[in-house]
């Protein structure tokens, strides 16, 4: 499983979230909702994403997980990013990232205001 | 992830491969919680061996023995802070009170002497009792003492019995912990739990011990960071600033199970007796220097 993941399936993640090109999503939401999943993202009793991740002004950010930037690119697809919140498990068993929306530590609202927040990273 | 990996790759050849087989076995704890199909399991020293490895290669030059002070082995201004508190230490009142409960005589007129010596003995705990087929812990050790002597046994979430193992922790203060290696099947069992607990995820954040303390250890959390598993029972009981009080690790156990969004269990309880067994041995060669202060 592992050298399945290592040699594998991470050098295909990687292919993907580097290489390729992302899609122009229809419409941005308004402001008002991007700060909205701001600050439930940085919310300690929310998201708080900033235990882990680095995210734009963030203030003490932990580095437990990767800086969150350039999601976008990375996340071209945003039924992935979401996908990746809901459940971080399902793409690498090992990840210690808790599953927002399976566990229910988000609405399916909020965890719908994170991701949209995320992408203009 | 990438810990594991890099873990595995390091340690391919020989006696690696036991400790290969630790890593993974972390990884399987992550990955099914460990369930009842989990691999067989290494020897305890096998898995002894494979925590120093992976603390020696992820905190190189931090001898393994400066894990017993937690984060302050590696955060060196939070070290610096920590050792300023240590001048009027906030545990010292409660060691002190300790050791006025150790010679009030019990019922019958013995003390607690008669059954701890000269109280300087923590390093005889925990322990795996194969007549009582349990493992005994130093607080039901104190329990045990004070039915011999005809007294009722003290609640394990009060203040007396925290404040006897502070100065029983005290005595203690310096020697090396050893326990026994697990051998008897019933003891076997009773480590395998504890260790299968430690990698167990539970709770809403579906956290296990091990993914903070093996996984992310020397990672910050905010601005914290997270220390590693060896040297995590050393120090006990500990003066938390959170508490503002002297505590016993299993309500440290307790409140980590808590953040996490899980159940926590009773002190003493059969499950934090048994992880307290399985951390005690992997700490195994670590001095005891309890009481200490953490925030």
């Amino acid at each position: 499983m592992k050298k399945l993941l290592s040699g594998l399936l991470l050098p295909c993640l990687l292919f993907i979230s580097t290489f390729a090109i992302p899609t122009v999503r229809a419409e941005n939401p308004p402001t008002n909702d991007l700060e909205r999943g701001k600050a439930i993202a940085f919310d300690r009793n929310a998201g708080n994403c900033l235990a882990c991740h680095a995210i734009d002004d963030g203030e003490l950010p932990g580095n437990s997980g990767p800086p969150l930037m350039q999601m976008a690119l990375r996340f071209p697809d945003r039924d992935v990013l979401r996908a990746q919140i809901w459940d971080a498990t399902v793409r690498n068993p090992n990840t210690v990232m808790p599953p927002y929306g399976k566990h229910k530590i988000l609405s399916d609202e909020e965890l719908d205001l994170v991701v949209d927040y995320l992408l203009t990273l | 992830m990438s810990i594991n990996t890099k873990s595995n790759g390091s340690v391919s050849k020989a006696p690696g491969s036991v400790i290969a087989g630790f890593v993974t076995l972390f990884s399987y704890g992550l990955l099914y919680g460990l369930a009842s199909s989990a691999p067989a399991y290494a020897e305890p020293e096998a898995d002894r061996q494979a925590m120093r490895a992976h603390y020696e290669k992820r905190f190189s030059g931090i001898p393994i023995e400066a894990h017993k002070d937690g984060v302050y082995a590696f955060d060196e201004d939070a070290r610096e802070q920590w050792l300023e508190l240590e001048d009027f230490p906030p545990y010292e009142i409660a060691v002190d009170e300790g050791e006025e409960f150790f010679n009030i005589p019990l019922a019958d007129g013995a003390t607690y002497s008669d059954c701890f010596g000269d109280g300087a003995i923590k390093s005889q705990y925990p322990y795996f009792d194969e007549e009582r087929s349990e493992v005994i812990t130093l607080e039901l050790a104190i329990n045990d003492c004070r039915r011999q002597h005809g007294e009722e046994p003290l609640p394990y979430n009060g203040a007396e019995i925290v404040r006897l193992s502070a100065y029983i922790a005290f005595l203690s203060r310096g020697q090396i912990i050893a326990v026994a290696e697990p051998v008897s099947e019933p003891a076997l069992a009773a480590y395998n739990d504890g260790k299968r607990f430690y990698s167990s995820r539970r709770g809403q954040l579906n956290f296990a011990c091990s993914s903070c303390h093996v996984q992310l250890a020397g990672k910050r959390l905010r601005s914290e960071r997270l220390s590693a598993s060896l040297g995590h029972v050393s120090h006990w009981p500990t003066y938390r600033l959170k508490w503002q009080d002297v505590g016993s690790l299993h309500r440290r156990f307790a409140r980590c199970n808590k953040q996490v969004g899980a159940e926590p269990f009773a002190q003493q309880s059969p499950e934090y007796r048994n992880l307290e067994y399985f951390l005690t041995y992997i700490s195994n060669g670590l001095p005891l220097n309890g009481p200490a202060i953490r925030k």
